[in-house]
């Protein structure tokens, strides 16, 4: 469960973004979660509930793009099949994880300014 | 305000930020990787379930790194206990606790703050064994060398299919407990191949905490990853004094530069059990990458 840990994380950023820019409220918060990132995108959503009462994000929305992983051969661009082993069918090449693929980060926050 | 007309309204903007959310502990954990580094310390980052074997590996590698004249020093963590601390200290691995509560991982900020009273610049090799887990700490850098996690053959095939962020993260598998194959039914070559679906480049060691089996091939990626960060004999910038002899007639030729990207350079091997060779590189950099 280092959900909550992450959603920590999550929620001090937006707190500290938020008093950089003197904002009035937050709206809504975009985080981009890939397969291979480590997190359980509907854990960190129960996470995120429960963790912002109480802070700034008390009531603000928070949306998960989810990213599915999926690999290509870095030469020549070839994409490799989902379960299949990890080198490039064409050129044998070891694959590489496409963008996204990993990613736990915070896109976008919607703010109210003055 | 509204720059509209100026009427004083309050405005709605998107913040753009593309940013990690563990952006906080990387950067803790490069402060612990310049640290490592400036003190020529190896610092690896074990990983595996619970029972995997990491603390036996350690103390086997105390015996079987012995020639090596390394000083080897521990923190190994766990939710309750000392007792694998303890282990490792009888086992002559200086080694301190991580008492980790309820945390199912350490992190960064955990290792740093374990740092401060324990004499770890005095050591060549030192490893950090994470909470028995093969999921959480899986994407927390630490500011590690290398990832290497530990999967012994008790716990079936298919295992890193099942957990592929945690093998997707190791730079080098240590297939452990490879001294009771002939009473299981596991065959070793479709754990290899469930490896090579979860990492590109595959390294894996098959090795026997009790009978030795493969001991060696690990202390030779230790000090393949120590000549390739810089660490080896010639780059032996450290003072503590201790006496040993490297035999090893390589070491000037070795830069000392770490790797910024995973696993620069593919001799090309399949997974090929024990008999391993050639490259050296330092897998912390995976972290320090955009994918």
């Amino acid at each position: 469960m280092h959900e909550y840990s992450l959603v920590e994380a999550l929620v001090t950023r937006v707190e500290a973004e938020a008093r950089k820019r003197g904002a009035l409220a937050v709206h809504r918060l975009s985080v981009r979660v890939g397969e291979l990132s480590g997190v359980d995108p509907e854990l960190f959503q129960t996470a995120y509930e429960t963790f912002r009462a109480g802070t700034l994000c008390a009531d603000v929305p928070l949306t998960l793009t989810r990213v599915a992983a999926s690999w290509s051969c870095p030469r020549c661009k070839t994409p490799i099949a989902r379960g299949a082993i990890l080198r490039c069918p064409a050129c044998d090449a070891p694959g590489k994880l496409d963008d996204g693929s990993d990613a736990l980060t915070l896109d976008r926050i919607e703010m109210e300014v003055p | 305000m509204c720059t509209t007309c100026g009427c004083g309204d309050t405005e709605l903007v998107p913040v753009e930020l593309h940013e990690k959310i563990l952006a906080g502990n990387d950067r803790a954990a490069r402060h612990n990787r310049e640290h490592f580094l400036e003190s020529g310390v190896l610092a690896l980052n074990l990983m595996g379930s619970p029972g995997a074997g990491k603390t036996a590996v350690l103390e086997a590698t105390a015996k079987a790194a012995a020639s090596k004249g390394w000083k080897l020093g521990a923190v190994s963590a766990d939710l309750a206990t000392d007792n694998d601390a303890r282990r490792l200290q009888k086992a002559g691995i200086p080694s301190k606790a991580i008492t980790t509560g309820q945390a199912c991982h350490l992190d960064a900020e955990l290792v740093h703050r374990s740092l401060h009273d324990f004499p770890w610049q005095q050591t060549d090799v030192f490893f950090i064994e994470n909470v028995g887990n093969l999921v959480c700490p899986a994407i927390y850098d630490l500011g590690q060398a290398a990832n290497v996690v530990v999967l012994s053959v008790t716990e079936g095939e298919d295992k890193p299919l099942k957990y592929p962020v945690m093998f997707n993260a190791a730079d080098l598998v240590l297939l452990t407990k490879c001294d009771l194959v002939p009473h299981l039914d596991v065959e070793l070559a479709k754990v290899h191949d469930a490896l090579a679906r979860v990492m590109p480049r595959p390294r894996v060691i098959e090795v026997s905490a009790r009978s030795g089996q493969g001991m060696d091939a690990w202390v030779a990626w230790l000090e393949e990853l120590r000549d390739g960060i810089g660490l080896g004999a010639a780059a032996h910038a450290h003072s503590h004094a201790h006496e040993h002899s490297h035999d090893h007639a390589h070491g000037a030729e070795h830069h000392a530069h770490v790797h910024s990207h995973a696993h620069a350079h593919d001799g090309g091997h399949a997974h090929d059990g024990a008999d391993h060779h050639g490259h050296s590189h330092a897998g912390g950099g995976k972290h320090d990458h955009e994918h």
